[in-house]
């Protein structure tokens, strides 16, 4: 990811903090619109992007919120490099403005009297004026927002909010940062941009991030490490690859959207056609996908909805699908009025999704031979 | 037209309305803030003037500042002569009588500033009352003037209290409702006319002057 050389500057210029690991275990009664749950979790962050990834009421924002002190957990303790935050059986709670914790909230909560460049130095308050501005320009000229310094939060569009926002918080260098869905509003390269400028910070800064998120391509593109909370408790946790992929966990495969997540390498690129053929994992098996900034050889993840797969009996003919692959189905399992049917395609499995009337009317059971029809365009590939 | 009686009574208007910007900012603060269970006690409290019979409260405040209650005492014991029936007994009636009118807007445009914007400013390290003055304060202009225009418009035309407290001395405590009052007494209606038509000019100017600065609400932004 290629980075402003101002932010290099920005990165120098200021102290490296010593590294801080965040340990949490609380224990909070939360509201959401499906009624009340218990926040239940027990994890440490180290220094580096930990992504909190679950469905929206599964208790994220409750626990960022723990954590920056705005709301007080039932119980438990919260600490920062051994630092105790809150402990509740020694009755200790720092209070939020003393916790250096940056937080930038999902609607940013930028304030809306100020323009970006005293949002952005609004939390410098404690050093001299001058060493403020210097600090505050080095911030702006970091994430490309130095045109704006004069104007307010209502005058600027939401991913220059979003990058005030963020130049906001990590100008105090906190010792530990979080982010509620700080990328739900941007479009791609604003959003990728925008990751390269947090992962140059964080080289330097090597603080804790907890970024929560319920998209499951920005788990593959950021992820150290995952957490996946579903309803207040912590359902896996590990690296993105191995929760997202390996335990077929039914809230993962859910929250992902992705009920097939492959790895592929990438063969050949037809630049003139828009797609590039990749091969699945170690398999021979080869599938035609849209085409990304990518190298042949290099390895990417491929994300398959198994409602967006078609089953056929006998080898079909004249379709516009470009990936037709031959495989086995090895088990059926009936979910509701879903048909689950894992096809087995020389080493690679598959999990497709049909109707009760097509396995009837197919007949599909174990051992049956059949042809799994992917779309070019239902391949959403992820990065590693 | 008694234009005595019409300075006596802007000047009390300004003292007053000025001071509860001083009371009444805290006190709202408490009320916005606080989590205190009885809370709402207080709020009733508070609000009380603006249901109770001015000659109750002028009655009661005239009571608390006569000599035989310790305050009037100590005033007395300071100053020599008694605070009722004075321009100071005045502002101190008229400052319970309009408190109401000051806090509640003030009240309301604070409870009104979104509460993540305070989150935010605690996250950046700033204490609750640094939040309050550079993030609540500014976002409650609207409040602030409301407040300060009410208690002032509210002052201009009290007569109830200023009766009770004040008595009807010309140049002391003589309001303009008073001298209304008093000319109307004497069937000097043109003169009363007169008079009239101008707190009812101000009046409108000040209404106007609270609707005008919330036409447009502060929120925490129109992107919302």
């Amino acid at each position: 990811m290629k980075t402003s050389p101002a932010l290099q500057a920005a990165v120098q210029t200021s102290p490296p903090a010593i590294s801080s690991d965040l340990e949490v275990r609380i224990r909070k009664r939360f509201l959401n619109p499906e009624g009340s749950f218990n926040l239940n979790v027990h994890f440490r962050a180290l220094a580096g992007f930990t992504i909190i990834f679950g469905a929206s009421g599964a208790g994220k924002t409750t626990l960022l919120d723990c954590i920056a002190g705005l709301t007080d957990p039932d119980d438990g303790r919260i600490a920062v490099g051994g630092e105790d935050l809150y402990d509740s059986e020694k009755k200790q709670n720092v209070a939020a403005w003393k916790r250096r914790i940056g937080y930038v909230h999902q609607d940013l909560a930028l304030f809306p009297h100020l323009t970006a460049e005293e949002n952005v130095s609004y939390g410098l308050r404690a050093l001299r004026s001058s060493e403020r501005q210097t600090r505050s320009h080095q911030m702006l000229q970091a994430f490309r927002i130095e045109h704006l310094r004069d104007r307010h939060p209502a005058q600027i569009s939401g991913g220059e909010r979003q990058r005030v926002a963020l130049a906001r918080a990590l100008v105090t260098e906190p010792r530990v940062l979080l982010l509620d869905e700080p990328l739900a509003a941007l479009d791609r390269p604003t959003k990728s941009l925008l990751v390269g400028d947090l992962r140059q910070w964080n080289q330097h800064h090597r603080v804790p991030i907890l970024f929560v998120t319920h998209n499951g391509e920005e788990v593959f593109a950021l992820g150290d490490e995952v957490i996946v909370l579903d309803a207040g408790r912590i359902a896996a946790q590990g690296q993105p690859h191995e929760v997202m992929r390996a335990p077929r966990l039914e809230t993962i495969a859910h929250l992902s959207g992705f009920e097939n997540i492959l790895d592929a390498t990438v063969l050949a690129l037809h630049e003139a056609r828009g797609s590039m053929t990749c091969r699945l994992g170690n398999s021979p098996v080869e599938l035609e996908t849209p085409l990304v900034r990518a190298e042949v050889g290099s390895r990417l993840r491929v994300g398959v909805r198994a409602g967006d797969l078609l089953l056929a009996t006998e080898q079909p003919h004249g379709l516009s699908a470009r990936n037709i692959l031959p495989g086995t189905i090895r088990r059926v399992v009936q979910r509701d009025v879903i048909v689950s049917a894992m096809v087995d395609c020389g080493g690679t499995e598959f999990e497709v999704h049909v109707t009760l009337a097509a396995r009837d009317a197919l007949g599909l059971g174990p051992g049956k031979k059949v042809w799994i029809v992917v779309k070019t365009h239902s391949c959403h590939l992820m990065g590693i | 037209m008694n234009w005595e009686a019409f300075w006596l009574t802007v000047r009390l208007a300004a003292i007053v309305s000025t001071l509860l910007i001083a009371i009444g900012i805290p006190i709202a603060y408490w009320l916005t803030y606080s989590r205190w269970r009885w809370k709402f006690l207080i709020e009733a409290a508070v609000a009380l003037p603006i249901v109770l019979p001015p000659t109750v409260l002028g009655f009661y405040v005239l009571v608390a500042l006569g000599t035989r209650s310790p305050l009037g005492r100590w005033w007395e014991s300071l100053t020599g002569h008694t605070l009722a029936f004075t321009f100071e007994g005045l502002v101190i009636g008229s400052l319970l009588y309009s408190l109401p009118f000051a806090v509640q807007p003030f009240a309301a445009s604070f409870g009104a500033v979104d509460r993540k914007l305070l989150g935010a400013s605690a996250s950046l390290g700033h204490s609750p009352l640094q939040t309050f003055r550079r993030i609540v304060l500014p976002l409650s202009k609207a409040g602030l003037v409301t407040g300060f225009a009410l208690s002032f418009a509210h002052t201009l035309g009290e007569f109830g209290v200023v009766l009770m407290v004040g008595g009807n001395i010309p140049g002391v405590t003589r309001t303009i409702s008073i001298d209304i009052y008093d000319q109307v007494q004497t069937a000097n209606y043109s003169s009363a006319n007169q008079t009239a038509l101008l707190l009812l000019i101000i009046s409108f100017f000040v209404m106007s002057i609270v609707y005008g600065v919330n036409r447009r609400p502060w929120t925490v932004g129109p992107w919302r």
